[in-house]
């Protein structure tokens, strides 16, 4: 269905498609209020599944881990998100978009802590993969050695991201396209350079799509993610994620999606910018000509 | 809180602005380093740490308090150190930098310190109601204990992330409320004049090893072994 199609893509950053199956279902009658006409059809997010069994990440996260984890907290944020938005304007929405919008510019509307943690769960799981870990390569680490200085200081302002987040939160490797973003300001030169890999943490159920950043590697660091394998030993969870369980392929597949997407938003901008200044050229001509008084068949 | 209470040997309750009377007891006698500051010390608990089952099992007790709260108080005492380094040092981009450190493990100090003496065995008085002065207090300004314990149940889940919940006496006006605050900040972060009775961690490490995630069977379970008497005392220290 096309309009399936373009809720589960819109505003997808750098990241595979989200996983998410629509079920479409007719809005319900709520207390006898009738339903405008052209009412809109509900979409009931799913909770996807993990692409792979939950013992497949043992020993490194337990199969209770996961039964915890993704089969209840990721479940009712799923359930909840669905209640809270049923039958309001972001039903309906992708769940880009829910985020976003339910962000509201830094004053979260309720389904915020839901959609955003529905976002970064679904995200997190695809992170990992059974007897991951090992090293990038190709561009993404090029990438890494560029904006880090290398692997390992990638890793270790990964883990100190992860051990300074105070509280519960995640801990993110994003690609950031540096683009300004003051009025009208445009980066004169726009340059493959300006866009860099960053590392960043956030508290709670916030998630850098609401920066505009593509992220490209999620862990959370809420201690329900790690506390049954791991006690209160945040510190080696995050070292095992990172040696033994994370998918770099999916990782660059992200950074993949995150560059062109902003390569294809720089070539937007510099369309719009030359057919700016055609107008204004155009717009100066005519004036230059409307302007004058003079009648040059008067001059001696 | 002015910067250089920390660094008096005046006792670090009051640098914390937790309430002093009523006795906060053992674990305030900190050590002393030769420039005469004060480092926070592991307070031992009361009971063992199977005592108060079932309400929180024996295994998060010995993690919250040996692990949790011990992290916490060396944490912080590092942060201290390096503070007052910086601070001798004329380096004010370091003392900025460890503000967070500071008030994140001093404030679980702080928090963990109230939430031992908040909790009690039941064969040695635990879930007991409170009496006299606190408990007509909290029917004039809750309607009943019920009425409170629901309330705190409530905020508690509700809670986002990390943080707490608490019982707090306003000492100005001589009220109580009920209160949260995030991650480990003390209930002075909300006001000034908050005194905390009693709190409630509502972390994950608190009780997901028994509850996992049905934490509102945590809440109502943990009254069980809630010490009223401790909130009467700290309360009535404060009112007279």
């Amino acid at each position: 269905m096309q309009h399936q199609t373009l809720a589960c893509c819109g505003g997808v950053r750098a990241s595979l498609p989200p996983p998410l199956s629509f079920r479409w279902s007719k809005i319900k009658r709520e207390g006898g209020r009738r339903l405008p006409r052209c009412a809109r059809i509900a979409a009931q997010l799913e909770l996807k599944p993990p692409p792979y069994s939950l013992s497949s990440l043992e020993p490194h996260m337990s199969r209770e881990t996961l039964e915890c984890h993704w089969g209840r907290h990721h479940r009712a944020h799923v359930a909840s998100l669905n209640n809270l938005i049923a039958g309001t304007d972001l039903d309906g929405m992708g769940l880009d978009e829910i985020v976003v919008a339910s962000y509201n510019k830094g004053n979260p509307l309720p389904p915020f802590v839901h959609a955003a943690q529905v976002w970064n769960h679904d995200f997190f799981w695809q992170s990992v993969k059974p007897g991951g870990g090992g090293r990038p390569s190709g561009r993404l680490m090029e990438l890494i050695e560029r904006d880090f200085g290398s692997f390992d200081r990638m890793l270790e302002e990964f883990q100190r991201a992860a051990l300074t987040q105070f509280g519960s939160g995640w801990v993110w490797l994003v690609y950031k396209a540096n683009r300004l973003d003051v009025g009208n300001a445009v980066n004169p030169c726009p340059s493959e350079k300006d866009n860099k890999l960053v590392v960043l943490k956030s508290p709670n159920a916030v998630n850098p799509i609401i920066w505009d950043y593509s992220p490209l590697l999620a862990i959370d660091v809420w201690e329900h993610a790690y506390y049954l394998d791991y006690e209160n030993r945040r510190a080696d969870y995050v070292s095992i994620f990172l040696e033994k369980l994370v998918s770099w392929e999916v990782v660059n597949h992200r950074l993949d999606v995150a560059m062109e997407r902003a390569a294809e938003r720089a070539r937007e901008d510099e369309t719009r910018r030359q057919e700016d200044d055609a107008e204004m050229t155009c717009s100066e001509a005519e004036e230059m000509y409307l302007d004058t008084d003079t009648d040059d068949s008067e001059a001696e | 809180m002015a910067l250089r209470a920390l660094f008096t040997k005046r006792a670090p309750t009051l640098a914390c602005g937790v309430a002093s009377a009523g006795g906060i007891g053992t674990g305030w006698q900190g050590l002393c380093h030769a420039r005469g500051l004060k480092v926070a010390a592991l307070p031992d608990l009361e009971y063992d740490y199977g005592a108060l089952e079932p309400a929180i099992s024996g295994e998060i007790m010995r993690l919250h308090h040996q692990k949790h709260h011990k992290a916490y108080v060396s944490n912080y005492n590092d942060a201290l150190e390096k503070l007052d380094a910086a601070m001798a040092n004329g380096d004010v981009p370091a003392v900025v930098r460890l503000q967070s450190a500071i008030k994140f493990n001093g404030g679980g100090h702080i928090n963990h310190t109230i939430f031992w003496k908040n909790l009690k065995p039941v064969k040695e008085g635990g879930g007991e109601p409170p009496h006299a002065t606190l408990g007509w207090a909290i029917d004039t300004d809750f309607g009943s204990l019920e009425a409170l314990v629901q309330k705190m149940n409530a905020e508690g889940a509700a809670l986002q992330g990390s943080g707490w919940v608490w019982l707090a006496l306003d000492k100005e006006r001589k009220k109580l409320l009920v209160e949260t605050t995030a991650n480990q900040d003390p209930l002075v972060t909300k006001g000034a004049n908050l005194v905390p009775l009693l709190g409630i961690d509502v972390w994950e490490h608190a009780y997901y090893l028994q509850y996992k995630n049905v934490k509102p069977d945590y809440l109502k379970n943990i009254w069980s072994v809630i010490n009223w008497k401790y909130a009467s005392e700290v309360y009535d220290s404060e009112i007279a």
